[in-house]
């Protein structure tokens, strides 16, 4: 086991994955001699080559469309998006070509994209660099998105979205980049968990709090917090955003009978939306009160001055367990 | 595979218009010199005190950044020239559409200093009302505001106005489908749009030479828009190429595009650092082609600029950075709860619902008065 940070687990998975895979290409905006405005790609223009680590012009439609092109050829391109909201001008193309390629050609053309999106909020940064557009991707069919929380699950995970042939959307946390675990780099793809497969990060008996990407630790800080209180919170890390692994939840949801889900993205058909309908419709027998939404809210991303008001904490998360406990809680004597 | 080592920064293709050079001499040069024919020595100490004041402007932001009043700063270092020469080739009523780094531009147009700062700052996402001051927002979507421009003006075309809209844009940008799609629509339309582009050659850590083998000047023709290429660090050249697009913009002649060849002498913002992938030989090529320093000289030369000149130039510097750190440090915390405002220009029942909850949520800690007060407490 290594010690790495986010970022340098990725820089490993990239690596191992070149290695491995002559085909696997980079293409973004400042990843050679930067390596990447997060150092992600690090030292692998100067290892590969600049024909494998390409600088690209600023146009992330063209970094996406091109990716196409490369699949066309067989290749296996993986492409970063310098900040989340900087990923719209490739929005057709993902959309509109990476989503649809497999299916229009009755599965003759394959489009094995990983297209890298730092994501999230909690860096004080400036307009479009903090965003959570993930559920544009869920909602649209033929893609698979992911989001990690951990350097392991970054390493392991970011491999497997590479080997896959269907497209993928790979949601990093920016805010948790430095963030250090111990990392197995030898680990064996094929014995690993799936990429597919949620996680329970905390076990608890009391309520199942869902979540994924930079939540996941604000969620097991919420756990730990609640645990003095003496409310046992099983904490459920999705991993996979599309498709999500129901098995662990209703499984979870069954024993619990209380559902929280929290992200940062906005409330309305985000992730939060589809998992409680999704639980509803297949635990509700078991469900022993109303699901529980803690999330952005339907606003454009905030000036970083204010962005803790906009992004779920450890106290709103503990706001919505308390509601889905019927205990006192910030809305007690409103209804609905 | 790419090529990156081409500078078109030296295609013989453009020539390069130039009025006053890097050592300070004159330049005759029969393009450009009409359109400055009338300005005279008070006029250019004018230039000369807009660009010492937007580099202490630009030196006081730097300073405040480190200090943590600013969360990031985009340094204008270098390029003072090309944004005091364009902008004060323009009129009150021309509308302008910058980029992120324009804040030089911003100060010429009468924006509050504590307002322009209040972006970088993280309290508001603008610092001035784009109606009032006839500019738009700082653009951080690379190029997106081209089009804007480009809109703006066919509607002055349709309101019989004699007026333009003029974007900012950078080397990088030109990369980018937006600029592209903007050049084909204001041609097609004849909009009066001035396509102002800095190349600084650096977009964040890529050298100009991978987003284009051809003077960038080179494109504007293909789309039927006629083009220049000017030494973006002389203020005077600026000037005139500015007027002369603006000519044409406002007798019906259409759209123009502009080269203004100049350097970031800073980083890309407060949060980069180009000693990873530049060298300091570039950078010291480039300071000997100072804006500044060439005005200067210019202008003792002949006989213009006196201690006295010098020192009222430095005193204004002084009293702007003064109050630009003390607006910057004095502007509050926006309320918590505006971050429900402007999101629609009328009630909307969902977005109404989640800020009542917050409002009780904020409540729920420290009684009824929370909710206009920020909440730093946990409860673990």
């Amino acid at each position: 086991m290594t010690t790495l940070t986010l970022t340098q687990a990725i820089n490993a998975g990239l690596r191992k994955a070149m290695e491995d895979d002559p085909k696997v290409v980079l293409l973004g905006e400042d990843i050679g001699t930067l390596g990447g405005v997060f150092r992600v790609t690090d030292g692998l223009m100067k290892d590969f080559g600049s024909h494998r680590v390409i600088d690209t012009p600023l146009a992330e439609s063209a970094i996406i469309g091109t990716a196409v092109g490369l699949a066309y050829r067989g290749f296996r391109p993986v492409c970063e998006i310098q900040f989340d909201g900087f990923i719209y001008p490739g929005f057709d193309q993902i959309v509109s070509q990476v989503a649809k390629l497999h299916m229009r050609t009755h599965g003759q053309v394959r489009m094995p994209l990983t297209i890298r999106v730092p994501f999230g909020g909690g860096i004080g940064s400036p307009e479009h660099h903090s965003e959570s557009p993930e559920a544009y991707f869920v909602h649209t069919s033929g893609l698979r998105v992911i989001s990690v929380s951990n350097p392991q699950d970054a390493y392991t995970m970011l491999r497997q979205a590479i080997a896959s042939d269907d497209p993928v959307l790979f949601f990093e946390p920016k805010r948790r980049y430095h963030a250090k675990g111990e990392v197995d780099l030898e680990v064996d793809l094929s014995r690993a968990p799936s990429m597919g497969a949620a996680r329970i990060v905390a076990a608890g008996t009391d309520v199942t709090l869902v979540t994924y990407g930079p939540l996941v630790t604000t969620a097991l800080d919420a756990a730990k917090a609640a645990a003095d209180e003496g409310i046992s919170i099983e904490v459920i890390d999705l991993r996979s955003l599309s498709p999500v692994d129901y098995g662990p939840l209703e499984e979870s949801v069954r024993r619990t009978g209380r559902l929280v889900v929290t992200h940062e993205a906005s409330e309305t058909l985000g992730l939060g939306a589809e998992i409680v309908a999704a639980i509803t419709e297949r635990c509700f027998n078991y469900l022993e009160a109303a699901p529980v939404r803690v999330t952005g809210f339907d606003i454009p991303y905030p000036p970083s001055k204010l962005e803790k008001h906009h992004l779920p904490d450890l106290d709103r998360m503990l706001d919505g367990v308390d509601r889905a406990l019927g205990r006192p809680n910030s809305l007690s004597g409103l209804e609905g | 595979m790419l090529d990156a080592t081409a500078d078109p920064g030296t295609s013989p293709q453009l020539g390069l218009h130039q009025l006053i050079a890097a050592d300070g001499a004159g330049v005759v040069d029969e393009l450009l010199a009409p359109f400055v024919a009338d300005v005279d020595d008070e006029q250019l100490l004018g230039l000369l005190s807009d660009m010492v004041v937007i580099r202490r402007i630009d030196f006081e932001a730097t300073a405040l950044q480190r200090q943590g009043q600013l969360a990031l700063w985009p340094p204008m270092l270098g390029q003072e020239a090309s944004q005091i020469g364009s902008v004060r080739a323009l009129a009150d009523d021309d509308f302008i559409f910058p980029t992120y780094r324009e804040n030089g531009v911003a100060y010429c147009r009468g924006a509050d200093l504590a307002g322009i700062m209040s972006t970088w700052r993280g309290s508001a996402n603008t610092g001035w009302d784009p109606h009032e001051f006839n500019m738009a927002t700082p653009q951080i979507i690379i190029g997106a505001q081209t089009l804007h421009a480009t809109g703006y003006a066919m509607g002055l075309t349709m309101d019989g106005k004699e007026s333009l809209a003029i974007a900012y844009l950078g080397d990088g940008a030109t990369s980018q489908g937006d600029v592209h799609e903007s050049m084909v629509f204001a041609a097609s339309f004849q909009a009066p749009v001035v396509f102002f582009c800095q190349n600084n050659h650096w977009a964040i850590s890529e050298p100009v030479g991978l987003q284009a083998h051809v003077p960038i000047a080179g494109r504007a023709p293909g789309y039927g828009i006629p083009s220049l290429r000017v030494d973006g660090n002389d203020v005077l050249a600026v000037l005139a190429a500015t007027r002369w697009a603006a000519t044409r913009a406002r007798s019906g002649g259409g759209p123009s595009f502009i080269e203004a060849v100049t350097y970031r002498m800073g980083p890309h913002t407060t949060a980069d650092d180009p000693t990873r992938y530049r060298g300091l030989t570039e950078l010291e090529e480039w300071g000997a082609k100072d804006p500044i320093a060439r005005l200067r000289i210019f202008l003792q030369s002949r006989g213009k600029l006196d201690a006295d000149q010098e020192a009222a130039i430095e005193a204004k510097a002084d009293a702007v950075a003064a109050e630009l750190r003390a607006g910057c440090i004095g502007t509050p915390d926006p309320a918590p709860m505006s971050i429900f405002d402007n999101v629609y220009t009328s009630p909307h029942a969902i977005l109404d619902r989640q800020r009542d909850h917050y409002e009780r949520y904020l409540a729920s800690f420290s009684g009824a008065t929370a909710a206009n007060t920020l909440v730093e407490g946990t409860r673990s």
